[in-house]
C-alpha cells in the first residue's frame, strides 16, 4: 500500500474544517480541544479535530495507528522526530528574516542538517519497531525508500561536507580603539588560561560565576557581518561550497514528510491527554462504530472536559452507563439538580463526537453511531441583541435545528422551556418530542418534565440519584429507571423536618 | 592557599550549626559575659567567640593544636594583632573605595577586579613581610605551616607575575581574540589570545606576518557600531574577566578566612589580658578521651563571676577522676551555682582549645554539654512548673548521647521532696547507665541520700562549706549530704533576727 496520509487511508475526502462546530461549546469539547492543542499551536491541529468522519474504514485506519502508538517506544520515537522538525522550521523562518548573505546561508545549512537528522532518525527508529497498522507500515516503506534515495543521500553528504569546512574555520580579530583587523588563526595561545593559573592557589570553596552568558540571542550586527565578510575572503572555497549548496537544495523538505510531521501530532496530542487521564484510574476504549445501527451503548463513560479539569485534584470523576436498544431513541434525563444530568448529556455527545474522529473514547466499552450532524440546545443567557424573549428564542432555535436535522443526526437538549409556565412547557415539549420521535434520531433530553420520560416506546427514562440518607449528597450517578421525583421531594422534606410525621410532631396538638 | 589556624586540615566554618541547646547554655553559663570579654564590643569577635565556644571539639589532638597556636599568640601578641589588622584593612579599603563587582559587563567586571586585585596585592605583601620577619618566633604547628606557606606561595617572582598580568589586562595595545564559526556562521568560542610580554608592540608583531590581514575602521559617528565593537570585545574578555573576578573573590575569601580564624585567638588574648589585670590565673587544660572519666583541678573559678564583679574570686579544687556522678548539696549562697557554672565554662573553654580559669585542669572530653537549671516561673506559660522542667528534660533526652555531661541546678524541686527525689533518681540512674556524667546541685535530701547510701565508687558528694558561725567560705568540700540547707541562716541574715527570737 502506498503511503498517502497517516490520518486518511484514501484520497479525495475533506481533511480539514477551519470553523469550530456550533455545538462544541455546549459539549465543552472546545475545552478538550484547547487542552489537547495548547502546546501544539504551531501544528494548527484544530481543523482535524473539527472534522468528524462517517467512513468506518478510515476510522479503523486511525484506530490501528493509535494502537501502534500506544506502544511507548514508538511514541518516544515519534516525539523525538517531532522535537527535531520544528527546529528545521524555525531555522528556515530565521533565514527569511535575516539580513546578511552568509548569515542566512549559514542558517539554511543548519536547517538542512537538522532535517537530515530528523528524517534519518525516524527511518532508523521505525525499522527497529514492531508495527501493525497499515498507516505506519506504509509510512515505514515510504521513509525507508526516501532515505535511501539518491536525492536525500546527496543532500546529506553535501550538507555535512559544507558544515565540516565551515566548522574548521578559525580566525583572529584584533580590536583597538575603532579599528578591527581580521586574519587567520595561527596558533596564538589562550591568555585566559594563564591568568586563571596564576590565581589558582587562592582557590578555595565555590565562588560566584562572573561569566556573562553570550550564548543566547543569535543575531549578527553590522560589525560582525563585516568581520564575517573578511572571514569569507580568508576562506573563499569553503563559502563557495556553501553558495553551491544553497542553490542546489533550496527546497529540501519532502512534502509527504512535512505533512506527516503535522498530521501525526493529531494522535500524539490525543494520546498524551489519554495517558494523563488514565492516571486518574479512568478507562478509554476503541468503540465499535456504525453508520446504520442506532443501538448504541457506553459503559463507564465520563465527561472528558471535566476529567481534564479534575486532573490534578483529589476529586473523583464519576462514570456512567447508557444503552439504547431498538426501538429506543431518546434518553430523557430527569432528577435532582446538581446531580450530574448535564455532565451525562455532554458525555453522550462527547463519546459520539470523539468516536467519529477515530479516537479512543472515555469509557470501558462503547458502540457508537456515526452521525451526520450534532445539534445541541443548552440553556443560554438571555441575549439582548436577539430582541426576543427567552421562550421565543428557545422555540426559534429548536425550529432551526429541526429544519436541518435528519434521522442520522444526534440531538442534545438541556432544560429548554424553563422560562415559561409548567403547563406551557409540558405541552410545547410534547409537541417537540412528537417531532423527534417521528424523525427517529438519537437524542438526549435533560428535563424536569417527568411526562416526557414515558412519551412512547422510543423514549427511555434515566434519573440522577441521591444518597437516600442524606439528600444533600449527590452520587452523580445517572441510572436507567422510571422517574420518581417523589422520593427526592420526600427526602428534601425530611431534611427540613417537613414530612407529615415530623410536622405532626412539631406542631403542638 | 589555606589558613588552617583552627584545624590542621580544614577551614573554620563560621556558620556551623550550633548545638540545639545553645540558648540554654548561653543563659545557664552566663556565656554572654565570657564572649563580651573576648569581643570587647566588636560584633565580629563576639560572633566568632560564640561560634567557636559553642562548637566543641571532641578530639584531644585538635584541642592541643589550638592550644599550641594560642600559646604562640600569647607569646607574640603584637605580631598576631598586626596580622589581624591586615584583614581588617582589607574590609576598610573595600568600604572606603566602594570596591566590588557591581556590573554585568565583562569590561566593567575586569576593571573592578583589577582594582581589587591591586589592593589585595598590597596586603599580601605586608603579610609576606611579617612572615619574613617573625616566623622564627612561632613554635606551633599551625603558625609554622602558615608562615611557611606565605613565604613559599607569595614569593617575589609571584608578585611580579601578578603585576604583569594586572598591567597586561588593561589592554593598552588592543584586544586579540580568536573565534570560530558556529551555527549560522555566527562567531563563537571567542577566546582571548596571549599578548607577547617581551614585545611592547605585540599586536603589530602578530599582524605583521605574511598571511593576509583585512581591516576596517569605524566611522566616528557610528555609535551603534561602537557599541557592537564593545560587545565583541566583551565576548573576548568574558572568560578572563571571570577569572580575574573569581581570583579577586578567592583572595578576598582567603583574607576573610584569615580574619575568621585569627578572631578567636584575638578574643582569647583580650580575655587573658583582663584576667591578668584581676590577678587571676589561667591554665592550659589537659583533655583526655571521652571514654575516660577524669575531672581534677585546682583553683577553678567562675570566670564570668570574676569578670562581672571585676575582682579575684574563690577557686575550688576537685579530685574526681573515675567519677561520673557529682552531687552537690549544702548551704544556700554557699557557691554551689558558681561552682557548677565554673564546671560548665571550663568544659566549653577546654573543648574549643582555650585556656581555662584555673591553676590546673584535667578532664575527659564530653560529646555534649547540657544544662538543666531551675527557671523562674514564666507567667505567660500555661504549663505548670514541673511540667515545664520535664519538657526541657525531654528535649535534652532527645539530643543527648553517651559520654555527654549534664549539669543540673536545683532541678525537679517544683513538687514535694519525695516526688522530686524519685523523678531525679530515676532520671539520673538512667543517665549514668548511659555513660553520661552528671553534676547535680540539689536541695533534694532524699535524692542525695539514696545515692550516698549506695556507696557507689563512681559518685562523689560535695557540700557547700558553712562555718560554725554560719559564715560561707564559698569553698566546696567533700562530705555527706545534709538534711538542711541552712536556709535559716539566710533568713536570719535578711531579717536580722536574734538567736533568741528564732
Amino acid at each position: 500500500m502506498a503511503f498517502y496520509s497517516i490520518l486518511f487511508d484514501k484520497d479525495g475526502v475533506q481533511k480539514e474544517t477551519t470553523v469550530q462546530p456550533a455545538f462544541f461549546t455546549d459539549l465543552n469539547l472546545d475545552q478538550v480541544i484547547d487542552a489537547l492543542t495548547a502546546h501544539k499551536q504551531e501544528y494548527n491541529l484544530k481543523p482535524f479535530f473539527y472534522t468528524p468522519l462517517r467512513d468506518v474504514q478510515t476510522l479503523r485506519y486511525r484506530h490501528e495507528v493509535m494502537q501502534d502508538m500506544e506502544d511507548e517506544t514508538l511514541m518516544a520515537h515519534i516525539k523525538a522526530f517531532a522535537e527535531k522538525m520544528p527546529i528545521v522550521r524555525r531555522y528556515l523562518d530565521l533565514v527569511e528574516k535575516l539580513d546578511f548573505n552568509y548569515h542566512k546561508k549559514g542558517w539554511f545549512l543548519e536547517a538542512a542538517l537538522a532535517y537530515c537528522e530528523a528524517v534519518t532518525g525516524l527511518a532508523r527508529d521505525l525499522n527497529l519497531t514492531a508495527l501493525k497498522s497499515r498507516g505506519f507500515l506504509a509510512l515505514r516503506d515510504y521513509i525507508t525508500d526516501y532515505v535511501h534515495s539518491q536525492e536525500f543521500q546527496t543532500l546529506l553528504t553535501e550538507a555535512k561536507k559544507v558544515k565540516d569546512g565551515l566548522s574548521g574555520v578559525k580566525y583572529c580579530v584584533m580590536v583597538r580603539h575603532n579599528t578591527v583587523k581580521v586574519k587567520k588563526y595561527e596558533g596564538e595561545t589562550d591568555y585566559s588560561v594563564e591568568v586563571e593559573k596564576t590565581f589558582e592557589k587562592f582557590k578555595q570553596g565555590a565562588v560566584k560565576d562572573y561569566g556573562v552568558d553570550f550564548s543566547k540571542g543569535s543575531g549578527m550586527n553590522h560589525i560582525e557581518a563585516k568581520i564575517l565578510d573578511f572571514v569569507v575572503r580568508l576562506y573563499p572555497e569553503r563559502f563557495a561550497a556553501l553558495d553551491r549548496f544553497c542553490v542546489s537544495y533550496n527546497q529540501f523538505v519532502d512534502e509527504t514528510i512535512r505533512v506527516f510531521d503535522r498530521e501525526i501530532q493529531f494522535y500524539v496530542a490525543y494520546l498524551d491527554l489519554v495517558a494523563d487521564i488514565k492516571h486518574k484510574g479512568l478507562s478509554f476504549c476503541y468503540p465499535q462504530v456504525s453508520v446504520t445501527s442506532r443501538q448504541v451503548y457506553g459503559y463507564d463513560g465520563f465527561d472528558l472536559a471535566l476529567a481534564n479539569t479534575l486532573l490534578y485534584t483529589e476529586k473523583p470523576v464519576i462514570c456512567n452507563d447508557f444503552f439504547l436498544k431498538d426501538p429506543e431513541r431518546v434518553i430523557v434525563v430527569s432528577g435532582p439538580n446538581q446531580g450530574g444530568k448535564t455532565t451525562f448529556a455532554r458525555m453522550f455527545g462527547q463519546l459520539h463526537y470523539l468516536g467519529s474522529l477515530g479516537c479512543p473514547v472515555p469509557g470501558r466499552a462503547a458502540r457508537l453511531f456515526l452521525f451526520d450532524q450534532v445539534f445541541t440546545h443548552f440553556e443560554r443567557e438571555e441575549d439582548i441583541r436577539s430582541l426576543r424573549g427567552k421562550l421565543q428564542d428557545d422555540l426559534v432555535r429548536i425550529h432551526d435545528i429541526l429544519a436541518c436535522a435528519t434521522p442520522d443526526s444526534i440531538l442534545i437538549l438541556n432544560e429548554i422551556f424553563a422560562s415559561t409556565t409548567l403547563k406551557d412547557a409540558v405541552s410545547l415539549s410534547k409537541k417537540i418530542m412528537a417531532k423527534l420521535v417521528k424523525l427517529d434520531l438519537l437524542c438526549i433530553w435533560v428535563t424536569f418534565i417527568d411526562e416526557l420520560a414515558c412519551f412512547s416506546e422510543k423514549t427511555v427514562s434515566m434519573v440522577s440519584t441521591i444518597v437516600p440518607e442524606n439528600p444533600a449528597v449527590r452520587t452523580l450517578k445517572i441510572v436507567r429507571k422510571p422517574t420518581d421525583g417523589l422520593a427526592y421531594a420526600l427526602s428534601i422534606a425530611e431534611k427540613h423536618r417537613l414530612t407529615s410525621k415530623q410536622i405532626k410532631e412539631r406542631i403542638e396538638s | 592557599m589555606r589558613v588552617f589556624l583552627m584545624y590542621p586540615d580544614r577551614d573554620f566554618e563560621p556558620n556551623q550549626k550550633l548545638p540545639p541547646n545553645e540558648a540554654a547554655l548561653m543563659q545557664d553559663l552566663e556565656l554572654n559575659t565570657l564572649f563580651d570579654a573576648m569581643a570587647l564590643g566588636d560584633e565580629f569577635l563576639f560572633e566568632m567567640a560564640k561560634q567557636t565556644g559553642l562548637s566543641s571539639l571532641s578530639d584531644p589532638d585538635l584541642i592541643r593544636y589550638r592550644q599550641d597556636v594560642l600559646k604562640d599568640c600569647l607569646k607574640n601578641t603584637t605580631v598576631v594583632r598586626e596580622i589581624y589588622q591586615i584583614s581588617i584593612e582589607s574590609i576598610r579599603n573595600k568600604q572606603k573605595h566602594w570596591m566590588g563587582i557591581f556590573t554585568r559587563y565583562p569590561s566593567g567586571i575586569l576593571s573592578s577586579s583589577i582594582v581589587m586585585l591591586q589592593m589585595f596585592v598590597g596586603l599580601l605583601k605586608k603579610l609576606r613581610k611579617i612572615a619574613d620577619e617573625h616566623a622564627g618566633q612561632f613554635a606551633s604547628a599551625g603558625f609554622t605551616k602558615f608562615f611557611a606557606m606565605i613565604q613559599q606561595e607569595l614569593d617575589d617572582d609571584y608578585f611580579v607575575e601578578i603585576e604583569n598580568h594586572l598591567k597586561a589586562l588593561k589592554f593598552r595595545g588592543g584586544v586579540l581574540l580568536n573565534a570560530e564559526l558556529g551555527k549560522g556562521n555566527e562567531g563563537v568560542n571567542y577566546t582571548l589570545r596571549k599578548p607577547n610580554k617581551h614585545n611592547a608592540h605585540w599586536i603589530k608583531h602578530v599582524f605583521a606576518k605574511k598571511s593576509p590581514v583585512y581591516s576596517f575602521t569605524l566611522h566616528p559617528r557610528d555609535d551603534h557600531g561602537a557599541r557592537a565593537l564593545g560587545a565583541l570585545r566583551d565576548r573576548g574578555i568574558n572568560r578572563v574577566a571571570n577569572a580575574a573576578a573569581q581570583s579577586a573573590e578567592h583572595i578576598d575569601n582567603f583574607i576573610n578566612t584569615l580574619r575568621q580564624e585569627i578572631a578567636f585567638y584575638i578574643g582569647c588574648l583580650n580575655l587573658s589580658e583582663q584576667l591578668a589585670q584581676l590577678g587571676e590565673s589561667i591554665a592550659f587544660p589537659q583533655p583526655v578521651s571521652a571514654n575516660e572519666r577524669q575531672h581534677s583541678f585546682s583553683g577553678l573559678y567562675d570566670v564570668c563571676l570574676a569578670l562581672t564583679i571585676k575582682q579575684k574570686v574563690t577557686g575550688n579544687d576537685l579530685a574526681a577522676d573515675g567519677k561520673d556522678l557529682v552531687i552537690i548539696t549544702g548551704a544556700n549562697q554557699g557557691g554551689k551555682s558558681t561552682f557548677l557554672r565554673s564546671i560548665g565554662l571550663a568544659q566549653l573553654m577546654m573543648q574549643c582549645g582555650m585556656f581555662v580559669a584555673a591553676e590546673s585542669f584535667c578532664a575527659n572530653i564530653c560529646k555534649g554539654l547540657f544544662t538543666h537549671y531551675k527557671r523562674e516561673e514564666d507567667v505567660t506559660m500555661n504549663s505548670g512548673k514541673l511540667d515545664e522542667e520535664l519538657g526541657r528534660m525531654s528535649h535534652i533526652v532527645d539530643n543527648i548521647t553517651p559520654n555527654s555531661m549534664v549539669l543540673f541546678n536545683e532541678s525537679f524541686a517544683a513538687t514535694n521532696e519525695r516526688e522530686g527525689s524519685e523523678i531525679s533518681r530515676q532520671i539520673v540512674s538512667v543517665l549514668l547507665e548511659k555513660r553520661i556524667k552528671v553534676f547535680f546541685v540539689t536541695h533534694l535530701y532524699e535524692f542525695a541520700r539514696v545515692f550516698f547510701q549506695k556507696k557507689m565508687g563512681s559518685a562523689i558528694f560535695l557540700r557547700a562549706e558553712r562555718q560554725a558561725n554560719g559564715a560561707r567560705t564559698f569553698k566546696l568540700i567533700e562530705g555527706e549530704p545534709l538534711q538542711t540547707s541552712y536556709g535559716q541562716d539566710l533568713y536570719k541574715q535578711i531579717f536580722g533576727l536574734s538567736r533568741t527570737e528564732s
